[in-house]
């Protein structure tokens, strides 16, 4: 048992710890905060396992940014409590589902990887920098016009739009257009 | 001392159990949970899971695709549960729940 075996295995405990009780609290925003204890157990592992950019990347976008966004969705829908609301009736059944991917799981890895070990080697940020454009420039590109669009999408979708009773030449006008000539009905209302 | 660090060895096993600790979690989360933002928050879980995966074989066959790969898909992740979450806020607008077994409109 190397010491980063055992470092890893009290990371992990937590890691797992978090990620159990978040699909079991009855509480969301407890269930948010186990997310960031479990988000920052993987990010823990990254740097064990040497691969500092990642992990730095992991605390950045998801401890970071993620949980902020999930905590504020929380926060806008309301944040109900209580097993009830938070769970439904198939808990057993998605019970044995749970346990039968883990348990496969656990079999296939145990049986194909048993006694491999990862020798660890440092890598840089600066030899993921060049990975990246050197051999991935197209998918790399290509990931950043899928963030764009999740963003224009996700500000259209979430946009409020106005009342569906105001009448369309109430909207503000553009600018630079003309004031319109004022009608006779236009002029009763103001 | 620099003999000591380049010598450092972990299980693969641990790396890749640990991995599939966390992807369990998330599909029981997916399954049981009501409330739409609790099943996003498990499905970035499954997500998680599988870069420990990515970053694990990355580090066993001391190649540096598994790392940009997982770098992928924090990116891809994060556009997830941007817009995810987008929707939910927008079906909490409309319908004041956000249960995903109450939202049935287009359910046969």
């Amino acid at each position: 048992m190397t010491a980063q075996e055992i470092v890893f295995l009290f990371l992990a405990a937590i890691g797992g710890f978090g990620a159990i009780r978040l699909v079991t609290s009855r509480n969301v925003v407890h269930a948010a905060l186990y997310l960031v204890v479990t988000l920052a157990m993987v990010g823990g592992t990254y740097l064990l396992v040497a691969a500092e950019f990642i992990a730095w990347v992991q605390v950045l976008i998801y401890v970071g940014a993620i949980i902020v966004l999930v905590l504020f969705s929380l926060m806008l829908t309301k944040a109900p409590i209580g097993r009830e609301t938070l769970d439904n009736q198939q808990r057993g059944f998605a019970f044995l589902i749970g346990a039968g991917v883990l348990a496969g799981l656990v079999l296939l890895i145990q049986g194909e990887f048993g006694g491999k070990r990862i020798s660890l080697r440092p890598v840089t940020t600066a030899q993921v920098g060049v990975s990246i454009f050197r051999d991935f420039v197209l998918p790399f590109e290509v990931v950043s016009v899928l963030l764009l669009a999740a963003l224009v999408g996700a500000v259209v979708i979430a946009r409020k739009d106005e009342g569906p009773g105001e009448p369309p030449e109430r909207r503000v006008p553009l600018l630079g257009r003309r004031e319109p000539t004022v009608t006779p009905r236009e002029g009763v209302r103001r | 001392m620099m003999a000591a660090v380049l010598a450092a060895t972990i299980r693969l096993p641990f790396l890749l159990i640990f991995a599939a600790v966390l992807f369990a979690a998330g599909v029981y989360g997916v399954l049981a949970r009501r409330n739409a933002v609790l099943v996003l928050m498990s499905i970035e879980l499954m997500l998680n899971a599988v870069n420990v995966n990515l970053v694990a074989f990355s580090a066993y066959l001391h190649q540096l695709t598994g790392q940009v790969f997982a770098l992928f898909v924090i990116t891809v992740a994060a556009a997830e549960i941007g817009i995810g979450l987008a929707i939910v806020i927008l079906i909490y607008r409309n319908r004041e729940t956000i249960n995903v077994d109450e939202i049935n409109l287009l359910k046969w």
